[in-house]
């Protein structure tokens, strides 16, 4: 951190904090309230993920991409299986695409709510905190209902899935996603559109579409600079390209484009695409059996890839390279929060102590993913 | 009032003045220090209670054989007051010992002198000073030099910020919560918690009672302008930056635990009490009924008093559950740009009314 001058103090932020969202130590250099230089240091929640995938079959290693984003597990997951399938030229039944595309889309749901909670609560609002809280109960229910897990569901498994859907599923799901629609207006009314949110949120911690492109953010975080892309419409996979939703973009509506407002705005409206895309989902789900194409053993041939999809946190990727064992050579994961949380020493400059919280907390990372 | 009478009456036993007023005092002051601790443990009932239905929970709650916190979860509050008593106290071995030890009675301090000029009805008040709401004003800022004072000893960054920030917002909001109470003075002409509650009574066309925040437009604009900067110097959300959680862990508190993190939380209960109690006075006709003619009684005085200060205390709480938190700077210019000019107009505005139609 340099020389420590005159007025100046260096302040540690974490790793035991409440609100660095995870075990995150920031090493910030205020002047007063101002904060001129930020170092994150990262590595408190380092799991190994990386080695321990070399020592494992590739079916065991679904499970450590769940606890990579714990948030957005079954999005890890499915990260992980289309990459596997692509490497082993497995083509899965229509009903396994459809059930992974519905769980993915309700774990983005949650996975936002969890997003925008905590930025509230970042911001001092509590209540709404405990009301998205309240709605994911009901997500992670039909979880629980499908695969029997709440957090870390290892439910995709390469070629299929883990269990097929329970029996009234369909109804379970319309019946969230009727319960849950009218909700957003009800976040939008408590938290959004107040004056004091508004506030501390518009033209505050601005990204810069060329800034974020350059240091490689992604997902709601670029597009609420206004930058349009979107893994799962420009390099659709799995079946993304039969499904009709926007690409909520951030316009400034209050402040400068790319703010904190924008990152959370995006959230909420792409919670509103996904339960478009469950709807139509639903709708077309065919018949079928979910573990026909489940091989019996994993052996993908010699080679390397490298697939990208789209995360609640943005660009999620997997390397793999296979030598032909059951167990692969390396596997390499592209975590989408780590690149934003770099970007958070340049555009969190100068700003105050408690816009440097606020604005961590519209960055939307997950420790367990920058660590792995 | 009730100082002098009981000063009155130990001179009828005999003649030792300094023991009568040593004693007179000590009678006063013990039912106000239990009526504090009464009311924080029914406040944070409430805080509790009122945080759950306002979010979907239900609190907490007596289930079951055991009945954990009693019926309804009304023994919450008792079990969170043992629990802070009978936790460790932790002393950081790099604190200024005297004044960490200090800091929390200081404090609390300011707000429970503040208690002595309160009146909660016809004749229970402590003290009926003259000059007894300039007194009030005075003393609750008492408390500011306790805070800096927890915040320095502490030794700890995040204390230190928070007693810069609260010294910064409760000096400032001072400001605009005393000019607010300047207006009613003018209109009054005295200083006396009891006058100025004289003023209120009679109705107006029968009806409307007669209290000052219905009295003229100003009023009403003063009566929010010092209910909102009362907020601020509670350290309530919105303004709640100096001990703001998500921030600062817990301001100036960060390093107190026990039975001295217990006195700061008991007057910043105290303070919300205080603000309170000035608000209903100054502006809601203190212990007078709004309805014309019945529940006059000192009883129903006091009924009267409580409920109006406990409903303006359900509106904090209220807040603190529905609003985000400024940041240091908005709230810096909320008071110097806004509530110190209008309250500043708001005086000239509250003189020319008066003048003309009063």
């Amino acid at each position: 951190m340099g020389v420590v001058q005159g007025d100046q103090m260096v302040l540690n932020i974490g790793p035991q904090h409440p609100s660095t969202h995870g075990v995150l130590r920031l090493q910030v250099r205020t002047d007063g309230e101002i904060v001129s230089e930020i170092k994150p240091y990262i590595g408190y929640l380092h799991r190994c993920f990386e080695k321990h995938c070399e020592n494992v079959t590739y079916e065991q290693v679904i499970p450590f991409t769940d606890r990579c984003d714990y948030i957005a597990s079954m999005n890890n997951n499915f990260g992980y299986v289309v990459t596997m399938e692509e490497l082993m030229e497995i083509k899965v039944p229509e009903r396994v695409e459809y059930i992974r595309v519905i769980m993915a889309e309700l774990n983005r749901i949650a996975s936002h709510l969890l997003a925008l909670g905590t930025y509230g609560l970042d911001v001092g609002a509590f209540t709404p905190f405990l009301y998205m809280f309240r709605d994911r109960e009901r997500i992670l229910d039909i979880f629980e209902l499908t695969c029997g897990a709440r957090l870390l569901y290892n439910y995709m498994w390469v070629g299929g899935v883990s269990h097929d859907l329970p029996k009234d599923f369909e109804r379970i799901c319309i019946g969230f996603l009727d319960y849950f629609e009218p909700k957003i207006k009800e976040y939008n009314d408590l938290l959004t559109h107040n004056k004091i949110f508004l506030e501390r949120t518009a033209d505050v911690g601005v990204l810069p579409p060329d800034v974020a492109i350059s240091f490689g953010v992604s997902g709601p975080n670029l597009r609420g600079s206004g930058v349009k892309w979107d893994v799962r419409k420009d390099e659709p996979y799995s079946i993304y390209d039969r499904f009709e939703f926007e690409i909520p973009l951030g316009e400034g509506e209050f402040g400068t484009v790319g703010d904190s407002f924008d990152r959370y705005w995006v959230r909420v409206c792409e919670m509103k695409e996904s339960i478009k895309i469950i709807r139509q989902a639903i709708k077309n789900l065919p018949d079928g059996d979910v573990f026909q194409t489940i091989p019996k053993k994993i052996r993908p041939p010699k080679g390397s890839i490298y697939r990208r999809t789209e995360s609640p946190r943005g660009d999620l990727g997997y390397y793999i390279i296979s030598d032909g064992s059951p167990k692969p050579f390396r596997v390499k994961m592209r975590s989408p929060a780590f690149t934003a949380l770099s970007s958070l020493s340049e555009i969190a400059q100068g700003w105050m102590l408690s816009d440097v919280i606020a604005i961590l907390g519209s960055l939307d990372i997950v420790l367990g993913e920058i660590d792995r | 009032m009730t100082v002098d009478a009981l000063m009155n009456w130990f001179a009828k036993l005999g003649d030792f003045p300094e023991l009568a007023f040593i004693l007179a005092v000590l009678i006063c002051a013990v039912p106000v220090f239990l009526f504090i601790a009464l009311y924080a443990l029914v406040a944070i009932y409430g805080e509790l209670k009122i945080s759950s239905f306002m979010q979907d929970k239900v609190g907490p709650m007596g289930q079951g054989v055991g009945l954990h916190a009693g019926k309804w979860g009304l023994l919450q509050p008792v079990a969170d007051a043992l629990k802070l008593i009978l936790k460790e106290d932790i002393i950081p071995t790099s604190a200024d010992k005297k004044l960490f030890i200090l800091a929390p009675f200081i404090v609390f301090i300011g707000a429970f002198i503040a208690f002595a000029a309160l009146p909660f009805n016809q004749n229970l008040i402590i003290a009926d000073m003259n000059i007894g709401i300039f007194y009030i004003l005075a003393v609750s800022s008492l408390g500011v030099i306790g805070l800096i004072m927890a915040g320095w000893s502490s030794n700890n960054k995040w204390s230190l910020y928070g007693a810069m920030r609260s010294a910064a917002q409760i000096v400032s909001y001072e400001i605009p919560a005393a000019l607010s109470i300047i207006a009613v003075i003018m209109l009054t002409g005295t200083l006396s918690m009891q006058g100025i509650i004289q003023h209120q009574s009679g109705f107006v066309w029968g009806i409307l009672p007669n209290w000052i925040i219905f009295q003229n437009p100003f009023t009403f604009v003063a009566f929010f302008i010092f209910f909102i900067s009362g907020l601020a110097e509670c350290n309530r959300t919105p303004f709640d930056i100096p001990e703001a959680e998500s921030e600062l862990v817990a301001g100036a508190f960060t390093e107190y635990s026990g039975m001295r993190y217990a006195f700061f939380f008991l007057s910043e209960y105290a303070n919300m009490f205080i603000v309170s109690g000035i608000a209903v006075t100054a502006f809601l006709g203190g212990w007078q009924s709004p309805i014309p003619g019945i529940f006059t009684s000192p009883a129903w005085g006091l009924w009267w008093f409580m409920s109006k200060a406990m409903f303006l205390i359900f509106v904090m709480i209220w807040f603190r559950w529905t609003f985000p938190r400024l940041r240091v700077d908005q709230l810096m210019n909320v008071c110097w740009k806004g509530f110190t000019p209008i309250a500043m107009v708001n005086i000239f505005g509250v003189g020319i009314w008066h003048l003309m139609l009063g």
